[in-house]
């Protein structure tokens, strides 16, 4: 994998309010082409305000942002990120495949366009047969697949997506991470993957970013060496749990555990070791 | 929800569904009125047959007729060799459904705007709503002659008079649109506008493809307050406006004769309450088939 990097935070910080919470401190990170990156912490490291830092949906308080070589806000701007939430986020009053094309309605595409592309969206999620539903007809994991269908709707070459699969229980979690899996190597996407599962970060990414407590900063960068492509199978290999019992190691030096005392500074900056 | 049936068995399910909800509003219906009805009719019964007094109350024919009195009254001439009184009320009631109908478009209208400036300027919103509150805590009735006085000379032939009407019935409709659509615009997820923003979309689009839907089951809300409204402020806009033709115009007239006739006025009232009750369901008809929102979240 090669190539610039599609997403490159320098030094990135975001403190929030006169208080001064500070989120994520000193942040450098590049995701290059075609990675599948997963940030893992503890609740409220701001991993999910690192990420919304890289959608433009919160501006950092220092830092470099860039994104696809742009600006983050050019980037949003130029459609270059589909986004993902923890829950799907779909219009209720619209059907599946209404909601599939909503991005694609913005971007002006005609209507026999929208619904080529929504058919094939439709397939690739595997939500056949379910297009005229609206999304309350639903459980909660094929609300989540809409909603990841949505975000690929306009082929963007980033996909952020901020723990989509936390509210799930863990069987159509498993199941879904798998086909998230598919759908990557499919779209050829780059994605940036925020969780609190260790197992799930390490299944999915090329690489998980372990962040320290808050604030948040980056206490080690795991490369996640398992083969692809990845099935129920990898589960079960050595290396996975080696590779689980490392991202847990990391997570523990970063304060993970809720002891009270607060970790030295100096161990935990930037460390970009592989175990 | 895991399970999800096949859609043609759910909408069949649903449709059965529907029907036998229908059925057991209309049910319902009946009850009530038969309720009603023999509430009045027992009320007057033991007051009669008691001889009871409250204060100055006393149940009679002239206080308070008979139910069938009244819908009898309903298909006896209205005046010597005239037409039937309930084609004399049918046509009063088509000429204030007109005035009704265009005063509700045209305060639903402006409601609606309203509530859409209001929403996006707090500014605005501080400085304007304690105007429009205190435009709702004046009568209305001494707010239509001053309708009738500025807007009548201003109105083409089409709309003489009658047009000054609607003007004060969209005096009484628009107030509850604009507070609940600028509630329903303001109460959407801010996750949704998260994912409005990562689409780099216009706040017009963010207006009509987010904000408007979600405010609708607040709009529909308003609408079903401001139809019957529409109606009263249709019958009372008659009165300074001098027109006979309307269900105002009847009232005017029939109080007249109450003390010799007093179920015509009871018979006018019906049509009246029965032209609210219209405007009401056509509203509730269309929220039915518009507003598509899970079931949680139809207000």
């Amino acid at each position: 994998m090669s190539g610039s990097p599609v997403v490159s935070l320098r030094n990135v910080t975001k403190t929030f309010g006169a208080a001064g919470v500070t989120a994520v401190q000193s942040i450098d990170l590049d995701v290059r082409p075609g990675e599948f990156v997963s940030l893992i912490g503890p609740s409220g490291c701001g991993k999910s305000t690192l990420l919304r830092i890289v959608g433009d949906l919160v501006e950092p308080t220092s830092g470099e942002v860039v994104v696809n070589g742009k600006s983050a806000r050019q980037a949003r701007l130029d459609r270059d990120y589909g986004i993902v939430f923890q829950d799907a986020v779909l219009y209720d009053w619209r059907t599946v495949a209404k909601n599939i094309a909503l991005p694609l309605e913005l971007l002006k595409w005609d209507r026999a366009k929208r619904a080529a592309r929504v058919a094939e969206l439709i397939d690739l999620v595997e939500l056949q047969g379910f297009a005229e539903h609206h999304p309350w007809q639903l459980s909660g994991g094929m609300q989540q697949r809409v909603s990841i269908a949505r975000a690929l709707s306009f082929s963007p070459a980033l996909l952020l997506m901020d723990e989509p699969f936390g509210a799930l229980d863990e069987m159509t979690r498993e199941r879904l991470n798998g086909e998230l899996l598919r759908i990557w190597e499919a779209s050829g996407s780059t994605i940036v993957f925020v969780t609190h599962s260790i197992s799930e970060a390490v299944f999915l990414s090329t690489r998980v970013v372990v962040m320290s407590r808050r604030p948040g900063r980056i206490a080690a960068i795991v490369d996640v060496d398992l083969p692809q492509p990845r099935n129920a199978d990898t589960r079960e290999e050595p290396r996975f749990f080696e590779l689980v019992t490392a991202v847990r190691d990391r997570l523990r030096e970063g304060g993970h555990d809720d002891d009270r005392t607060a970790p030295g500074e100096g161990e935990l900056v930037g460390a970009e070791e592989t175990p | 929800m895991a399970y999800v049936a096949p859609a043609s068995t759910r909408s069949r399910l649903l449709d059965s569904e529907r029907v036998r909800e229908a059925g057991r509003s209309v049910g319902l219906f009946f009850a009530v009125l038969a309720f009603l009805w023999a509430s009045w009719e027992a009320f007057r019964w033991i007051a009669e047959t008691t001889e009871l007094r409250l204060g100055q109350f006393e149940a009679n024919d002239r206080t308070m007729p008979h139910i069938h009195d009244i819908v009898a009254q309903l298909f006896e001439p209205s005046r010597r060799n005239g037409p039937l009184l309930i084609e004399v009320l049918w046509d009063a009631a088509l000429f204030t459904a007109k005035e009704a109908a265009v005063g509700f478009a045209l305060g639903a209208l402006i409601g609606f705007a309203l509530g859409v400036l209001l929403a996006h300027s707090g500014l605005l919103q501080r400085g304007f709503l304690p105007y429009l509150v205190a435009s709702q805590t004046i009568p209305i009735l001494a707010v239509a002659p001053m309708v009738v006085v500025w807007v009548n000379p201003r109105l083409p032939d089409d709309f003489k008079d009658w047009g000054a009407v609607a003007v004060i019935a969209a005096y009484l409709t628009f107030f509850p649109v604009t507070i609940n659509t600028m509630r329903g615009l303001t109460s959407v997820d801010p996750r949704t506008l998260d994912l409005m923003r990562s689409y780099a979309s216009s706040s017009w689009s963010v207006l009509w493809k987010l904000r408007v839907p979600a405010a609708l089951p607040f709009i529909f809300a308003a609408l079903k307050i401001a139809a019957p409204a529409s109606v009263v402020g249709a019958i009372i806009g008659e009165l300074p406006a001098s027109i006979q033709s309307g269900l105002g115009g009847a009232i005017l007239n029939f109080n007249q004769y109450y003390i010799t006739e007093p179920t015509s006025l009871w018979a006018t009232n019906l049509i009246a309450a029965a032209l609210g009750i219209s405007f009401f369901l056509v509203v509730l008809l269309a929220e039915r088939l518009i507003v598509r929102r899970a079931p949680e979240n139809v207000a």
